[in-house]
């Protein structure tokens, strides 16, 4: 080990406490950066997959007006064709044709205004949950069926039970009116209120016949294995769209943007107290080097008569920092990420997450995701921080002047 | 050749109000090997011309050269590299880093010198040797005693061959034997190794070493004479 680090290891325990207690606020701030930012993503994950697995899907291809308007005359042509085609283009079979109409569904006893997914049954359950999520009979299986699977609300609110049918009334994309007399399949259970109290599916093929489609639906849904490869896909989209400028690939951040809201404002107060924890260690650590650096004036008057330079000094107490900040570091990253694990194994309840929880179909415990990106991120930014407040203690040794230094008792 | 040649060195302090003369006129030639001692009562300006010949202080005005160098032209840099190489400080007490060992201390400025690990390691011994504390070498100063603390700055000057070493009252601050030691030793250095001694004391005794003893008051030199009957 070089004598500069030996000196520097050495200086930084000539007071125990005091290096101990930066070294504490430092491992404090680490663990609960580490443990909260883990969380955070976990639980954003969890907002993510839940909410775009559950319906929405990744990236959607629509009419470029119908997703700021839905109206069923805003349809994409030759939907099934494209659908195959995006199919091929993309290696994947996670694509899914839909189309949607508003309609009123009417048991023998009830009446209630509904919408209607015309879904394809043989790839609808590679892009939503939904078919995974039949609770009684079962899910559409062949694509020309007069059959429908409706959520656990409605079923309990039409007084239905699977097996009895419906009378679907509604107007076609021509205007014309479209009534239809269909089975219940089956009856799902998403745990997302408004879809389980509104939303039914129905195989694509007798939609288009009912709302006189022809060949033609609303969306085409797409979902990405990662999350990170969304605007990559988004972009292969585009490619084959492009021939058809009325269509738009639009992602999940345009497709919900309330969701990417409540992640942002999350994100935002979130790092409000992070940085308030961060400035805290900083001064702290502000505090102790310029109190070393004050206390060792003599000493450091000294080196300098014997020709060191301001800079070699400014160095050392950068490098006293830097250890006391890599001690910090790495005890924060070590407890924070073995406390993460332990919750990200048994979850962890937090109050006032309910409201989040409802909204966004999420469980009452949330599972901290640790990662490479959750554990070193906010532990690097209090290093980064320690490191600047040592640079003005660190700059006050360039204006000392060995004879001054050396006169300081 | 002159070691050090100071010509018409002023100094002064500004303390609030009043203006206190450190140096007033000092001009004195050093020649290369000798061995000066600077004495003076307290507050003569000794530390100060000191400081000025070892580039620590700059004058106020006047000329001082060092190796036939013009130090008082030198930047702050250039000073401290000279310092690093040629010229050695001792000073009164608190010479050492207190959390490293002697050796350490030693190979600490060597290091900054730019010396490899392991001829640092096998010099710092051989000066630990030479200044009589071969068995100190990791000791650190608090459990070295005053003498063996100077010893090791002594040490610690020498080891990169400077060919001036300024001591600001080594011995202050030890007792008799102890300082007699001490200046046994520089007087040894001083004959085998040619350095250039100056030493600055208002000690009796010590005086009795010099070959060479300046007397100082108020800033100014008021004798200057070559003694032979220096203890040799
Ligand atoms: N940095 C300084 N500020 C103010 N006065 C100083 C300073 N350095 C030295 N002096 C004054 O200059 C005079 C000479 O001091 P010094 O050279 O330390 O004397 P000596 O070393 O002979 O005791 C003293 O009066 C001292 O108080
Ligand atoms: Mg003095």
């Amino acid at each position: 080990m070089s004598i500069i680090l030996r000196l520097a290891w050495r200086n930084l325990w000539r007071h125990k406490r005091r290096t101990w207690l930066t070294v504490s606020a430092m491992v404090f701030s680490n663990v609960l950066l580490v443990f909260m930012i883990s969380l955070q993503l976990g639980t954003y994950k969890m907002m993510i997959d839940n909410t775009l697995n559950a319906f929405s899907g990744h990236i959607q291809v629509q009419h470029h007006l119908y997703n700021d308007d839905p109206k069923i005359r805003y349809s994409i042509p030759e939907i099934i064709q494209l659908t195959g085609q995006l199919q091929h283009a993309l290696g994947s079979d996670a694509v899914s044709a839909r189309a949607s109409a508003f309609a009123l569904a009417s048991s023998e006893q009830r009446s209630y205004g509904i919408q209607i997914i015309g879904v394809q049954p043989q790839s609808e359950f590679k892009v939503s949950t939904i078919p995974g999520l039949v609770k009684e009979g079962r899910y559409l299986s062949d694509p020309y069926a007069e059959e429908i699977v409706i959520g656990k609300v409605l079923a309990r609110n039409l007084k239905v039970k699977v097996g009895d049918e419906l009378t679907l009334l509604g107007s076609g994309r021509d205007g014309s009116f479209a009534a239809g007399i269909v089975k219940i399949a089956g009856i799902y259970e998403s745990g997302l209120t408004d879809l389980d109290r509104g939303m039914v599916e129905m195989p694509l093929l007798y939609f288009q016949q009912l709302f006189v489609m022809e060949n033609q639906g609303h969306a085409i849904v797409v979902n990405v294995p990662d999350l990170f490869e969304v605007n990559q896909w988004q972009q292969k989209i585009i490619q084959q769209i492009k021939v058809q400028p009325e269509l738009l690939a639009l992602n999940w951040m345009e497709l919900q943007p309330g969701l990417l809201q409540a992640i942002q404002a999350d994100m935002s107060s979130a790092w409000f107290m992070y940085g308030i924890l961060i400035i805290l260690v900083a001064f702290s650590v502000l505090n102790t080097q310029l109190m070393s650096v004050l206390e060792r004036t003599r000493e450091f008057g000294i080196t300098m008569a014997l020709g060191l330079k301001p800079g070699k000094l400014a160095r050392l107490i950068i490098l006293e920092t830097g250890l006391m900040a890599s001690l910090g570091l790495l005890l924060g990253c070590l407890i924070g990420f073995l406390i993460t694990l332990y919750y990200q194994r048994y979850g962890f309840y937090y109050p006032g997450m309910e409201e989040m929880a409802i909204k966004f179909n999420l469980p009452d415990r949330m599972y901290p995701s640790a990662s490479w990106l959750s554990v070193l991120f906010g532990p690097l930014i209090v290093y980064l921080f320690s490191m600047l407040a040592t640079l003005y203690p660190a700059l006050r040794l360039y204006f000392l002047r060995p004879v001054d230094a050396m006169r300081a008792a | 050749m002159t070691a050090i040649s100071c010509k018409a060195l002023c100094r002064t302090f500004q303390q609030g109000e009043v203006k206190i003369t450190g140096l007033d006129q000092v001009t004195i030639d050093i020649d290369d090997g000798e061995f000066v001692c600077l004495s003076g009562p307290s507050g003569s300006g000794k530390t100060t011309l000191l400081n000025a010949m070892g580039g620590l202080d700059t004058p106020d005005s006047g000329q001082i050269t060092v190796n036939s160098q013009r130090i008082d032209h030198l930047s702050k840099g250039e000073m401290a590299d000279m310092r690093l190489h040629k010229i050695g400080f001792v000073f009164q007490a608190y010479n050492l880093i207190p959390v490293l060992t002697a050796q350490e201390n030693i190979e600490f400025v060597m290091q900054v010198q730019g010396v490899p690990a392991t001829k640092r390691h096998i010099k710092s011994l051989e000066v630990l040797k030479e200044v009589g504390l071969e068995g100190a070498a990791d000791r650190l100063p608090s459990q070295l005693s005053g003498g063996q603390q100077q010893r090791v700055a002594v040490a610690r000057a020498i080891v990169s061959k400077p060919t001036l070493i300024l001591a600001d009252e080594p011995t202050a601050n030890l007792d008799t034997k102890t300082a007699s030691q001490l200046m046994d030793l520089f007087v040894e250095l001083n004959r085998h190794h040619k350095i250039t001694f100056v030493i600055s004391t208002h000690d009796q005794r010590i005086m009795t070493y010099a070959r060479r003893l300046i007397k100082m008051q108020d800033g100014k030199i008021i004798s200057d004479e070559k003694l032979s009957s220096a203890i040799q």
